[in-house]
């Protein structure tokens, strides 16, 4: 296959547009997105193409294009509505939950909401407490949502044009710090399946599993714990709902042991629900209880001291690889 | 329920209410020299703290979301003048100006900007999340429109504990197309709570201007909607954001209820520092340059000759050197240990974490 080599926004461009040409009911609606081209540059040149019919700039009001976003889809369209960040997109929660999630369910399967609510996630440098944080797991406990979360470029189109295609509501997570990430991208058109993992890099020693930007710190870990002769296998989650418990079990199989590494607070993160299914379906395989490397279970704040005692780093993750190895 | 009778105006407003009490006197002979000079003074320490905090951005010494206030310094000194101290301040995350205007010192604000454990919230908040307890400054709030109900709550507080403060609550024209404006402007004029809500609309929200983001673009026509008496007050004079708080501050410690002004103002820089602000035309912000309120209120100064240049002169350079100590202090603070991270989380002093 011809690849080329693009930046994170364009392959997540280019899967919207791709998705755009093909499909009359598809659009894009949130704010900036039109005339400025996107707060990320994501959505550059898409007005000029498709104009404001479908490529709609919206007021500040989360909790408006969102259910609007919902009710189009209802109606027959296929929306997708990007938060400038998912830390706004709490706003709109009321309506991802409570319709986008539950119409199905509701209206006894006769009323679908494709529709794809995307935009970026979790911490991009000293941006203080109300700016840097992960929903990942709050989405994914939602039944009627499905959840994804992109670490490469690659993925990033497979998958949000998978996403665009779903008739289900999809909650898609992006990082502002990975927009300008260049990644192999095919120049023919490719799909991911949803609910599908990763095996990124294959090892026998231990399983390190991970999603969206913290994936570049499980493979930084595993390049270091090479070198001290401990082959780490990594899995990129890509899914996180359905969860592909299956690609994990046969990790552990093979590995017995499990750090999951994720920027998310400790309590009920996606890291507790696979730490579940693994003592469910690899009891008898795990020679170390599963360790986990994850934010501290505060609020982030804006020093970056602070910023660092927050957040997963490699060490963190080579200590936990080690722990479960029982070595140090 | 018998109504009192009021004069409105046509968008219900109570139309004496923006007029000064008494016979009309002259603007300039209203306000003093000390109040001129209060205004100078404060408009001038942000203008110089800011842009020197542009640089500094520049130098990536301060980091994360930075938004300038530059411009809007009016409305800031105006706001201070007209307010008691008691009188709780709540804004968005362009605080800098309406903190220092507070009175929250400047050493404070750089060291806040720099992450340091010296700032006013101990380097947790940054740029965004300035908080003086001590100066009734609430914050320093990043998401858009979530300071309004806030503001509407401090306001509660203070009806309910039977004081005289009333509450002025900042928002941008952007937060005004935020749903909780709308559930909060009803519900504090049905409980006629003690807060102005002032908008200050510089004419965009980040690429957005106000004529793009609603049918609606006389934005004051949010608060009539609601029967809130509400005012249009230009927010490059400092007399007249001034005057408008002080009615409006008169109003609602009288028990009648909330007050909508509706300030129309100007940013000079961008969004924040990353944002080229291709959206307008030069023109457009010289027009807006040409009425600087600093560049006014100084010539007003000197034209009333309530200061020497010789006195400006010496103005202008303690707020120079103020800067300059600012930054010396903010440099030579420490960072929060990271231990901190822990601190802050909890009133409960053991709080449990989850530490596996
Ligand atoms: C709920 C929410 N949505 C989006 C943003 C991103 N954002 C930050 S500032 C801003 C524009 C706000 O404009 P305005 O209210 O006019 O205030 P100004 O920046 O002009 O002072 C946007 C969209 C946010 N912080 N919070
Ligand atoms: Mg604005």
């Amino acid at each position: 296959m011809e690849t080329r080599k693009i930046p994170f926004r364009q392959a997540l461009r280019e899967a919207m547009v791709e998705e755009m040409r093909r499909e009359e009911s598809v659009f894009l609606m949130g704010e900036e997105v039109a005339e400025y081209n996107g707060a990320y540059k994501v959505s550059q040149g898409m007005l000029e193409e498709f104009s404001e019919r479908r490529v709609i700039d919206t007021p500040i009001s989360e909790l408006g294009f969102a259910g609007i976003g919902v009710g189009a889809a209802m109606n027959g369209l296929r929306p997708i509505i990007e938060f400038m960040t998912w830390n706004f997109a709490v706003l709109a929660f009321d309506q991802i939950v409570n319709s986008a999630a539950k119409m199905l369910s509701m209206s006894a399967g006769q009323i679908n909401v494709p529709i794809v609510f995307r935009g970026p996630s979790a911490s991009a440098g000293q941006l203080g407490a109300q700016h840097s944080q992960s929903f990942e797991n709050w989405m994914a406990n939602v039944p009627g949502l499905k959840v994804i979360s992109v670490s490469n470029p690659y993925d990033a189109k497979g998958l949000l044009k998978s996403a665009i295609r779903d008739d289900d509501p999809v909650c898609f997570f992006e990082s502002e710090v990975m927009y300008g990430d260049m990644g192999e991208v095919p120049e023919e058109e490719y799909l991911i399946p949803i609910g599908k993992a990763n095996v990124t890099r294959e090892g026998d020693a231990v399983t390190i599993v991970s999603y969206n930007k913290m994936m570049k710190i499980a493979h930084a870990a595993a390049d270091e714990l090479a070198k001290d002769g401990i082959h780490a296998e990594v899995i990129d989650l890509r899914t996180i709902r359905p969860l592909d418990v299956e690609t994990l079990v046969n990790s552990v199989k093979k590995t017995n042991r499990m750090v999951i590494l994720e920027e998310a607070w400790p309590y009920g993160s996606v890291n507790t629900e696979i730490t579940f299914q693994l003592q469910k379906h690899a009891f008898d395989y795990l020679d170390a209880p599963i360790k986990r490397v994850t934010t501290t279970d505060t609020s982030i704040a804006y020093a970056p001291t602070l910023v660092q005692a927050f957040l997963p780093n490699v060490d963190k993750v080579i200590q936990a690889v080690k722990s479960s190895m029982y070595v140090s | 329920m018998a109504k009192t009778k009021v004069e409105k105006d046509q968008n219900g407003a109570d139309v004496a209410l923006a007029q000064p009490k008494g016979k009309p006197v002259k603007e300039a002979e209203r306000f003093s020299a000390e109040t001129y000079l209060n205004w100078y003074e404060i408009m001038l320490r942000i203008r110089r703290f800011e842009e020197k905090a542009g640089q500094l951005y520049g130098q990536q010494k301060i980091r994360g979301f930075c938004h300038l206030y530059i411009g809007q310094e009016a409305v800031a000194a105006g706001t201070i003048s007209a307010l008691q101290a008691d009188d709780p301040i709540i804004t968005a995350y362009r605080d800098h100006g309406m903190a220092l205007a507070r009175g929250i010192s400047s050493n404070e604000c750089m060291a806040e900007l720099y992450g340091k454990a010296t700032g006013c919230t101990k380097g947790k908040g940054g740029s965004m999340h300035f908080f003086s307890k001590e100066k009734k400054f609430f914050g320093g709030h990043g998401i858009v429109g979530a300071q309004i109900p806030l503001g509407a709550g401090l306001a509660f507080a203070e009806k309910y504990k039977g004081n005289a403060n009333v509450v002025a609550c900042f928002f941008g024209d952007g937060a005004a197309r935020q749903g909780a404006l709308h559930e909060t402007f009803n519900m504090a004029m049905t409980w006629k709570l003690p807060v102005i809500f002032l908008c200050e609309n510089n004419l965009y929200a980040m690429g957005t201007s106000v004529a793009r983001s609603s049918n609606v673009i006389d934005l004051k026509k949010l608060g009539s909607a609601y029967d809130m008496p509400s005012y249009d007050v230009d927010g490059m004079s400092c007399e007249k954001v001034h005057d408008a708080i002080a009615s409006a501050a008169e109003h609602c410690r009288s028990g009648k209820g909330p007050v909508f002004l509706e300030v129309e103002t100007y940013r000079y820089k961008g969004h924040s520092m990353s944002d080229p602000a291709k959206y307008r035309t030069k023109e457009e912000v010289e027009e807006y340059k040409s009425k600087d309120p600093i560049e006014t209120t100084l010539s007003t100064m000197l034209k009333k000759k309530f200061v020497t240049m010789a006195e400006v002169e010496a103005i202008n350079q303690r707020i120079m050197e103020e800067v300059d100590e600012c930054v010396k202090f903010a440099e030579e603070s420490p960072y929060p240990d990271p231990s901190e991270i822990y601190t802050d989380n909890y009133m409960q002093q053991d709080y449990p974490f989850i530490t596996d």
